[in-house]
């Protein structure tokens, strides 16, 4: 690895930290956001030179705190502090400021950072743009390339979003444990969303939008590490993992979706599968099951199965249950049909969903569920009657295309007949 | 003589590391390592999963399990190597061998072995865990 590189992945890794605490000094992200730069800027120069400091988020933190503040000085026609070419020498003071971020400041400090990307007034698009622009320090460009707009449009959003965050009350005080957990939970909602946009991408965009997985469950991993004992960030980091796993298998040579039962698992990658199921083992150790280890865990079974047909689908569905108990909602009941499908028979998976075609009557994959359920079991004419309606309704060309081959194989059977 | 050489990094700067540049110290490293070999010198070597993966078995009247590693470090045990060495030297040369393959940080701790029993295992052995997972959140529910 070239020294370059080396600085690099030095500044990304140290960036989250030392911008929370920069924020903390200054409690204004525009300040703390250029003190920070400033500081990088002078990392790149002085780190070659002098060779890496043994804690690069404590010396960032300190040259861009006091670069930010000499700059206060000089406005003031005041003495310049001492440069940091002298500072990376003086051990102690890289020593003492390390002490004085004692471990329950710099937790609070990253988590309100991740928490004011998550301001209830931004929409998600916005929360997830700020959380990579500012916590993973993804450039402009890459956001907006993820997100399929121009580089203006994107830097409108984000400045817009700043400003919004600006006006809000960003609470500094060290929370309380209750807010402590609301904020965890806010903030991992937040990280699952970024994981999200990117793995929904389809065709040209799989590659740009990747790098979003990659980033969240760099985040989980940050986050897991400032809250070891929280079952639910093992959850978390468990379901991302296992789901990032399957990358490889998930697109065929034209980009399409290839389903989860027809993926090829020898594209699978083991190291992350491996990663997922140890934290799911620890997650369970606590006996507190939440919406994110039961999703990991449903995902666990998958990755288990050597070949779609090991699957333990009984299992599945006893885990569907519980996160219907937890969290009711009637995707999860959709969902849990499929599994029933697989244990009981589409009779009474279709049993299952009838109840629930009001509240998804506007959801694409309820009537691609429902019309495979009708497909199974002989009724044809009200098969092809959902698959229509999931045309009509699909987000992509990939939805669309998949439904279509359903349709067809109806419409050759019937052809077959007559 | 037989020497552990522990290696100490950050895992969150290891992180950050594309695949590309992953991949790139794992094959310098691995060319360290099949010379080791080729001098007959190589013994057991493991990379270690992060420590967010890790839990504790804290001894006491009760033995208590907590999650995450034994220390709270800046730089986390990432892996090891057993190698001979015919001394404390050599032991330094080898570190500094590998140090040149992967000259990003961290740092190697070089600690000669006590004791040594050879492996048992087979190379490439290791089941996928979890196995025993879903029994126990059936009793949770």
């Amino acid at each position: 690895m070239t020294d370059i590189s080396w600085i690099d992945s030095a500044i990304t890794s140290a960036r989250p930290q030392a911008i929370a605490a920069l924020l903390r000094y200054f409690r204004d992200l525009d300040t703390a956001e250029e003190a920070f730069q400033e500081a990088c800027l002078r990392a790149l120069k002085n780190w070659p030179k002098n060779g890496p400091p043994r804690d690069p988020a404590a010396w960032l933190i300190l040259v861009g705190r006091n670069v930010a503040l000499d700059g206060a000085r000089r406005m003031k026609k005041q003495t310049e502090l001492p440069d940091e070419d002298q500072l990376s020498d003086l051990e102690d003071t890289e020593s003492n400021l390390v002490e004085s971020l004692d471990s329950a400041d710099y937790r609070d400090d990253l988590l309100r950072l991740l928490f004011i990307c998550c301001h209830p007034e931004l929409p998600n698009t916005q929360q997830i743009a700020l959380a990579l622009r500012i916590v993973s320090g993804l450039t402009v460009k890459q956001i907006a390339r993820a997100f399929l707009v121009g580089e203006a449009a994107m830097e409108q959003r984000i400045t817009r979003a700043k400003a919004r965050i600006a006006k809000a009350d960003v609470p500094f005080e060290t929370p309380g444990a209750p807010e402590r957990a609301e904020r965890l939970a806010t903030v991992s909602a937040m990280i699952y969303l970024v994981f999200n946009e990117g793995y929904s991408a389809s065709g040209e965009t799989v590659e740009a939008r990747s790098q979003l997985c990659e980033e969240a469950i760099r985040l989980a991993r940050l986050l897991l590490r400032l809250f070891p004992s929280e079952p639910e960030v093992m959850g978390l980091t468990a379901l991302l993992l296992l789901q990032h796993s399957r990358m490889p298998a998930r697109y065929d040579a034209n980009g399409a979706i290839v389903l989860l039962e027809e993926q090829d698992r020898s594209l699978w990658n083991r190291t992350l599968i491996d990663e997922g199921l140890a934290l799911v083992d620890k997650a369970f150790r606590h006996r507190t099951p939440g919406p994110y280890q039961l999703q990991a865990a449903i995902a666990a079974l998958h990755s288990r199965a050597a070949k779609a047909s090991d699957t333990d689908w009984q299992e599945i569905e006893v885990l569907y249950t519980m996160l219907e108990q937890i969290q009711p909602s009637p995707v999860v009941t959709l969902n849990k049909s499929v599994a029933s499908s697989k244990v009981h028979g589409a009779a009474a998976a279709l049993e299952i969903i009838e109840p629930l075609a009001e509240k998804l009557k506007g959801y694409f994959h309820f009537y691609g569920v429902r019309g495979a359920y009708l497909m199974q079991l002989g009724r044809n004419a009200e098969a092809r009657e959902a698959f229509d309606r999931a045309i009509a309704l699909a987000n992509s060309a990939q939805e669309a295309a998949h439904i279509r081959m359903h349709l067809d194989r109806l419409k050759a059977e019937a052809e077959g007949k007559g | 003589m037989l020497y552990a050489i522990l290696c100490y990094h950050s895992e969150d700067l290891v992180n950050t590391w594309s695949k590309e540049q992953d991949d790139a110290v794992l094959a310098r490293l691995k060319a360290v390592r099949m010379k080791l070999t080729e001098e007959g010198r190589m013994g057991p070597a493991a990379r270690l999963m992060g420590t967010t993966a890790a839990v504790t078995l804290r001894k006491g009247r009760e033995h208590v399990v907590v999650d995450g590693p034994f220390a709270e470090t800046k730089e986390q045990l990432l892996g090891f190597y057993v190698v001979e060495c015919r001394d404390l030297q050599h032991a330094i040369e080898t570190a500094r061998e590998m140090a040149r393959a992967n000259d990003t940080g961290g740092a190697y701790e070089i600690r000669p072995l006590r004791v040594y029993h050879p492996p048992a295992l087979a190379a490439g052995a290791g089941a996928p865990a979890g196995q025993s997972t879903l029994s126990s959140m059936g009793r949770a529910q």
